[in-house]
This record gives C-alpha cells, sequence and structure tokens, in this order.
C-alpha cells in the first residue's frame, strides 16, 4: 500500500533562520491512520504540520530540502488552494478561524470560495452540521458560543470539502478539560465513520489518549524522535527525556520504582492490567509521607453574598462569598463563562458587584478606584502581548511608579530590586522583544509585583504552554508565594496546574460557587468535577483501581512527592 | 458594550425582501432626495419613509444615539449655510421677503428659512432610509448583494468580515484598558491632555499587537479554506429576488423618475411659492 503522507530525508529552513528548523525528516503516513505527533514548544511539531498543508513554504517562506507527497500532490507546487481540497486544517485558536458571521455561513465558507451553487451548498452545510453535531445552531453568532462549538463549526467547515487528511493543531490548547474530552470523542467518531487520516498535534498526551491513537510521532530539536505505537512508547523513556508530560497515573506507577510493561495495555488507566502494579503502588502509599500543612494567616481578602449581572434579570454571579488568607495560593475554576473571568473584573473593580461586599484587610473596597485597588491588588493578563508597551524592560517594568509620580532615584531602586526577584537582571537593558514568551510572561509579572501588591491575580498564567515552560512559570510563581509571602489567585481551567500548584479551589458553575476544596478533593469528586466540567484525575482512577479508599489523600501525597522529584 | 446600530433579526415583510432590492431602493432614494427641492416630492417622500420605519418595526433604542448625533451635525449645518449664505434663499426663489433685523445689515428672510426646511427635510427622508437599511438587511447578503451590484468580491467580504471582528476588538480593547488603569494608568479626564495622549499609547500597542496576532491567524484561516482561489463566489446567504422583490424595485424606479420629472417639469428643481 501506497502511503498518504511521506517525508522522505525532508528539512526546511525559514527564510529569517540560520538553521534548518526541520532536518533528516523520513516519516511514512498510511491512510487511515490516526496519528499523535507530540513535542515540546519550538520542536518543529507546528512548521511539521504547516509542511502538509503547504503554508510552509507559501505564507512563511523558506528553503525545502529533500522530498515530501501529500495524497499524490507536491505541496510546495499545489500551494495552499490546491491542498486545501485534500488536507483540512483545524486551528488552534477557535474563535479567530470562526470567520462566518453565523454557524451556517462558517460551514459554507470553503463552498462559496469554491463558487458552489447555493442549493447543493445548503445541502452539503446540513451534512456537515451533522456530522458535528451543530444543526440545531445554524443561525448563532459566533458571540453566541462556547469555544467548544466553534471548535465543532471548525471541523464541520473543512469536512465540508471531502478532504483526506484531517490536521488538527493543538485542539485542546483553549478548552476546559470536559470539552476537551469531547472534541477527542468527536474526532474519534469521525476517523472511524469516515475514510480519513487525521493528525493531531499536541502536547497534551494524557487527554488525547482517551481515545485510541495508532501512532505516537515525538518531535523535538527539528527532527523525529520517535514513531511507536503508544503502548510500546509509554513503556519507554523517550517522553521524559523529550519534556513531554507523560499520563499521570504512569509517572505514579513509576515513582513506585516499577517498570510498565507494554502488553498490560497502559494506554489508558481504565483498561490497562494493573495488576502486576497494585500491591507496589499500595505499599508506596502507605510509606509516602502525608503532605505537609501549610501555616496559613489572617484573611486578606474576602467576598460576602456577592452578585453581579451586565443585563438585569440574567445574573451572571450569584450569592459568591469566599475569602482568601495570606500566604495563599488558590485557584478559581470552572468551564468558560462560569464566571470566573468576571470574579476577578469585580475583586480589581473593572466593574461593580450589584450587592454584597468585597473586603481587603477588613475594609470595604468598593469606594475605591480601579487605579487603588490595583496598588493592591494586581492583574496578570493571559497574554504578554496585551499587556506590554514599553520597548525597553526597564521602563516597562517601571511604568506603574512612573505614573504615580515616584521618584525617578526610587523608581530605579525598586525596578532593580523586583527584576533580581523575577531572575531578569541580566537583561535590564534588553528591549522586551529580545525575550522569550516564558521571559515575557516574567516582565508582566514583575511590572505588577514592582508596585508590591498584596495579592495578585493571574488569568490563565500557563496557557499554551509545554511543560518545561509551565514548570518554569509555575515553579516562579511558587516561589514568590513561598518566598517572599505573595498572596496568589489564579484562573485556570488546567487541571494539573490546579493540583499541583494550588491550596485550594474555588470551583464556580453557572454563577454560583460550587466548592470550596482542596484541589485532590474537588478532582476526586465525580460530580463535582462533572458539574464544573472539570475532568477527575487518572490517579483517582488508578488509586481505586489498587484498592485504595482514600482516594484524595493518595493524590495528595503523590503530588506533593513529584514536586518534590521534579526540583 | 451596546451595538449601536446593527442588524436585528425579525420577520416583516421588508426584512424578508433581498439585500439587493433594499440597496437599489436605497441608491435610487438617495439620488432622487439629492436631486429634488421639491417640497411637495421631499413630504411625499419624508411620509413614505415614516410609513416603511413603521412597517419595519425598528425600535427607537435600535437608532435613537445615532439619529441624536446627526440631528446635532443638521443643526450645525444649518447654522453655518445661515452664517455663510444668508440670502442663499433670496437667490433661489429670486424675491427677498424680510422679517427681522437680526444684526448689522443681515436680515432673516422668508426664503431663507424656506430654503433652509427643504435642507431640513431633504435630510428627514434619507435618515429612516438608511436607518431601516441597515437594521433590516443581514451583513452577510449585504455583502452578497454588493457583489452582485458588481463590487469585487473580496472588497464586498471585507464589509462582512469587519463586522465580524468588530466586536472582538472591542473585547480586546476593554480588556487592555482594564489592565493598564489597574496599574494606574488613568484614562479619565484629571489628567492633562498631554498626559493623555502618552498614556493612549499604552493601550494602543498592546491592542495593535493583539490584533495583528489575530489577523494573522484570520488570514491564514481564510487562505485554508480557499477565500480568494477563483474569479468569482457564490454567497450562502445570498437570497433569491421574489415576486415582492420586484415589486419593490419597479415601484422605487417609477417613484424615482415620476418625483424627477415632477421636480424638473418647470424646469427648475426648487418649488417656489414666492
Amino acid at each position: 500500500m501506497e502511503p498518504i503522507i511521506e517525508f522522505k530525508d525532508f528539512s526546511f529552513q525559514y527564510k529569517s533562520q540560520t538553521e534548518p528548523t526541520l532536518h533528516d525528516i523520513n516519516l511514512r503516513i498510511m491512510h487511515g491512520e490516526k496519528i499523535l505527533i507530540a513535542g515540546p514548544s519550538g520542536s518543529g511539531k507546528s512548521t511539521l504540520a504547516h509542511c502538509i498543508n503547504a503554508l510552509i513554504p507559501c505564507s512563511y517562506p523558506g528553503k525545502t530540502g529533500g522530498s515530501l507527497n501529500v495524497a499524490g500532490l507536491n505541496p510546495e507546487k499545489e500551494g495552499v488552494f490546491g491542498m486545501s481540497k485534500k488536507v483540512g486544517t483545524v486551528l488552534q485558536d477557535t474563535n479567530g478561524q470562526f470567520i462566518g458571521l453565523t454557524v451556517a455561513e462558517d460551514l459554507a465558507f470553503a463552498l462559496e470560495n469554491d463558487n458552489v451553487p447555493q442549493e447543493e451548498m445548503k445541502k452539503k452545510v446540513m451534512e456537515a452540521a451533522e456530522v458535528v453535531d451543530m444543526t440545531r445552531f445554524l443561525r448563532r453568532s459566533p458571540e453566541a458560543l462556547s469555544g467548544g462549538q466553534k471548535q465543532r463549526v471548525s471541523m464541520g467547515g473543512v469536512l465540508v470539502d471531502d478532504v483526506d487528511i484531517l490536521l488538527f493543531d493543538e485542539p485542546l490548547a483553549n478548552l476546559d478539560p470536559a470539552t476537551g474530552k469531547k472534541t477527542i470523542e468527536l474526532i474519534d467518531q469521525i476517523t472511524k465513520n469516515k475514510d480519513i487520516t487525521v493528525l493531531i498535534i499536541e502536547h497534551r498526551l494524557e487527554d488525547v489518549l482517551y481515545k485510541d491513537v495508532d501512532r505516537i510521532i515525538v518531535v523535538n530539536d527539528g527532527t523525529i524522535i520517535a514513531d511507536e505505537k503508544p503502548d510500546d512508547l509509554l513503556c519507554g523513556n523517550v517522553l521524559g527525556e523529550q519534556g513531554i508530560r507523560e499520563p499521570l497515573y504512569l509517572s505514579a506507577i513509576r515513582h513506585t520504582g516499577q517498570t510498565v510493561a507494554p502488553n498490560d495495555r497502559p494506554q489508558h488507566v481504565e483498561s490497562m492490567n494493573l495488576e502486576p502494579y497494585s500491591d507496589g503502588v499500595r505499599k508506596w502509599f502507605k510509606a509516602a509521607p502525608p503532605k505537609a500543612e501549610k501555616s496559613l494567616g489572617d484573611p486578606v481578602l474576602e467576598l460576602r453574598h456577592v452578585n453581579f449581572s451586565y443585563v438585569p434579570g440574567q445574573p451572571v454571579l450569584q450569592d459568591i462569598s469566599f475569602s482568601v488568607r495570606k500566604g495563599e495560593m488558590l485557584s478559581i475554576v470552572g468551564k468558560n463563562g462560569a464566571g470566573k473571568s468576571t470574579c476577578a473584573s469585580l475583586i480589581c473593580g473593572f466593574n461593580e458587584a450589584d450587592s454584597g461586599e468585597i473586603l481587603l484587610n477588613g475594609r470595604d473596597i468598593t469606594p475605591l478606584s480601579v487605579k487603588e485597588r490595583g496598588e493592591k491588588i494586581g492583574f496578570v493578563m493571559q497574554s504578554p502581548n496585551q499587556m506590554i508597551s514599553k520597548p525597553m524592560i526597564r521602563d516597562e517594568v517601571g511604568l506603574g511608579l512612573a505614573v504615580r509620580g515616584v521618584p525617578e532615584e526610587e523608581i530605579r531602586e525598586r525596578v532593580d530590586e523586583t527584576l533580581k526577584i523575577c531572575g531578569l537582571y541580566p537583561f535590564r537593558n534588553w528591549p522586551v522583544s529580545a525575550l522569550s514568551f516564558g521571559q515575557k510572561k516574567r516582565v508582566t509579572i514583575a511590572s505588577i509585583l514592582v508596585m508590591k501588591p498584596e495579592i495578585m491575580i493571574l488569568d490563565e498564567p500557563t496557557a499554551g504552554q509545554d511543560f518545561r515552560h509551565y514548570t518554569e512559570i509555575m515553579e516562579f510563581l511558587k516561589e514568590l508565594n513561598e518566598k517572599h509571602g505573595l498572596t496568589i489567585l489564579m484562573i485556570t481551567h488546567d487541571m494539573h496546574l490546579m493540583l499541583e500548584y494550588t491550596d485550594r479551589a474555588i470551583v464556580l458553575s453557572e454563577g454560583h460557587l460550587l466548592t470550596d476544596e482542596t484541589p485532590a478533593r474537588v478532582l476526586t469528586d465525580e460530580c463535582t468535577a462533572e458539574k464544573a466540567c472539570l475532568k477527575k484525575t487518572s490517579l483517582y482512577d488508578l488509586a481505586l483501581r489498587c484498592g485504595i479508599s482514600d482516594a484524595d489523600e493518595f493524590v495528595d501525597r503523590f503530588i506533593a512527592w513529584e514536586r518534590e522529584e521534579r526540583r | 458594550m451596546s451595538r449601536m446600530i446593527s442588524y436585528q433579526e425579525k420577520d416583516t415583510w421588508i426584512h424578508r425582501l433581498s439585500g439587493v432590492t433594499k440597496l437599489i431602493f436605497l441608491m435610487l432614494w438617495c439620488i432622487t432626495s439629492a436631486l429634488t427641492y421639491d417640497t411637495m416630492v421631499l413630504v411625499i417622500m419624508i411620509l413614505i419613509g415614516a410609513s416603511i420605519y413603521a412597517v419595519s418595526r425598528t425600535e427607537w433604542k435600535q437608532v435613537s444615539t445615532v439619529f441624536k448625533t446627526i440631528l446635532f451635525f443638521m443643526v450645525l449645518n444649518l447654522v453655518f449655510i445661515f452664517i455663510f449664505a444668508p440670502y442663499e434663499g433670496c437667490g433661489i426663489y429670486g424675491s427677498r421677503t424680510e422679517m427681522i433685523r437680526l444684526f448689522g445689515d443681515i436680515y432673516l428672510t422668508k426664503e431663507q428659512l424656506f430654503y433652509e426646511l427643504n435642507v431640513m427635510i431633504k435630510y428627514f427622508t434619507v435618515i429612516p432610509a438608511v436607518f431601516i437599511f441597515l437594521v433590516t438587511t443581514d451583513p452577510s447578503e449585504f455583502a452578497a448583494s454588493l457583489n452582485l451590484v458588481g463590487v469585487p468580491y473580496s472588497f464586498a467580504y471585507s464589509v462582512a468580515i469587519a463586522l465580524r471582528y468588530i466586536p472582538d476588538v472591542q473585547d480586546d480593547f476593554i480588556r487592555i484598558r482594564n489592565a493598564q488603569e489597574a496599574r494606574g494608568i488613568e484614562m479619565s479626564g484629571k489628567a492633562s491632555l498631554k498626559d493623555r495622549l502618552i498614556r493612549t499609547s499604552s493601550i494602543i500597542f498592546p491592542l495593535l499587537f493583539s490584533t495583528m496576532e489575530r489577523i494573522d491567524v484570520v488570514s491564514n484561516a481564510m487562505e485554508l479554506r480557499g477565500f480568494g482561489k477563483k474569479k468569482k463566489r457564490s454567497w450562502y446567504a445570498q437570497r433569491k429576488l421574489m415576486r415582492n422583490d420586484w415589486i419593490v424595485i419597479i415601484s422605487a424606479v417609477v417613484f424615482s423618475i415620476a418625483a424627477l420629472i415632477y421636480t424638473f417639469y418647470d424646469g427648475n428643481r426648487f418649488y417656489n411659492p414666492f
């Protein structure tokens, strides 16, 4: 059988770069296969995908070497338009790629461009909507859709073309865990029902492996490191070495000193043969030290019966009460649209609560302006590009002080001190544009930290980051929390983050406070997890299947132990 | 954030008309209104406009903000006409009936008042037509209509795409402004103008960068799905011309011709009561 995609000694070098981004790529993908391409940021995995849909070299110019054959065509010659008939690409940004003003129009977009007559177009749009289960929403505008629904529309939008290959570029990056799970289910269903080859580029391995894939290809430093069946790959050491996070239940088994064998089918925790390992896991649990209790100070921030609505009669937050104690690190979780960001907006004063009180150190902060609150409660946005406005690092970090009329001498001192804390001192005279994404993130954190706030609120601090960057950013925040006593509040839908780095999780669902518990409890309670669109952790399944009834204690002990290891 | 004057889905026969019909009607209507100064014709047009406005079930709050803004500029315009050409009306109607002396040797004349009244009525004939067009025409259908009347599709589509992403950019703007305000960069009137200009840059640059990122994604997404591949393009939202469409188009043409013949019959586009 002829492969549908074949790379032979393929290489690619971006025009602006001196080194090739991809080199020595040899890869054969057969018709009907479902492949996961994994690798850390900057490994070249997205570059690889862009070669298949011809964005490289058509939109991102550069030099290719060797040969590439996709569905009998040469992408470089066919161009983006030529390949779009064969390869359907679903991008990471669910909102940005939604082009139409309604669902139906977005589904029809490719057909419109092909000048398909309207009658035929309507029929095909209906068919595609059925495949992705969006028939009830055809007239909806993108603002009225959730991220998961938008992604379904994107999938439908490429399926109208009867493509041979479906290419997903980090499909899980912007979705909450439960929606991500549904996406993986839908991809699986499409693969089974249609005669189609599927490529998924993603670094969140455990989430993709929720449904079977045929092969996993690990990319790093611009070349293919491994090309194996999932069961084989999961038993080896490749993932750890390449900075890709292996499924948590497998890390746990490994940490008990056992080696996993491929014939125990480790791809899913539910169906894996755990018999050889359960004794060891139980023994480890008994021996492991319980999680250390953290001593906490007085409450700094308190919300009491807070209500809020943008439009009267449509409450966004209802009767929210919780308190944050000094030195705590906690997370606000819940699905998209549950009211997490609104909650932060109220605390920062971007919006006024309709009723209820917000107290800082026991005092009502309602009369304070946004600026005044900003001196005590710092807010860091998701993307550094949304905050940085000065070309030089020093100016950017000192901006908040400069506009407050702090004397120049003092600004210099405080900026230097903050840059040292943030590990940016060596770069103090650099332009911001010369920094990496993670460093830019640090600059934005530094620019808030310099004002010495009591609390820092971060919106999705690790969104779109691979395991290494995630660890880097989170360890930095942990250090600020532990060494400098900064109270940190994070809005997130990353379950790992919540589990590994926060002491407590405030779970919101449909504008109500669902629970206020330790993360391990939240993620081992099926009812809470389901209501809040979270996903229970695989460690929970592992504990139960190994006969450990105190699952949340197991989770706590393992997480504490693992963090110690990683340091 | 309120989106001031935008399409709202309703079920009236005006909403059901094709965008092409409404566009042709609007164009004829504006041309007629621009050419005629005949008070009779203008009054009839106002009456027709008002009744269409009622039939389209347009709510006052959909258009009130824009209407008030236009009203302000209209008054300004009328005042300036008087200041710069206080006897324009006398020239047009060929007589001079002074009413009161205002200052110096400037007199308020009946002719000038009547002329400015006509100018005002002209505004009122066009305003409801434009409003109704905007609130009853689906933007995608509007793009399709533009394309059908000969505008290149890449241009026509840019109208739709702007409408699609303007709310997103607005949201970005609000989020960035909030975060910068929390850092102490105030946009309120307290700061001096120079300070405010400098501070505006702390919003503009981040907004620019995040918008550039968005443009990159959108243009890739469009290209990946074949936008610009062919010379011609079909439109999902396009509506076929039905019986009502033809009735409206033909009536509009007949009305315009009749109105213009009536206006120019006596060789002058002004109605002269003096």
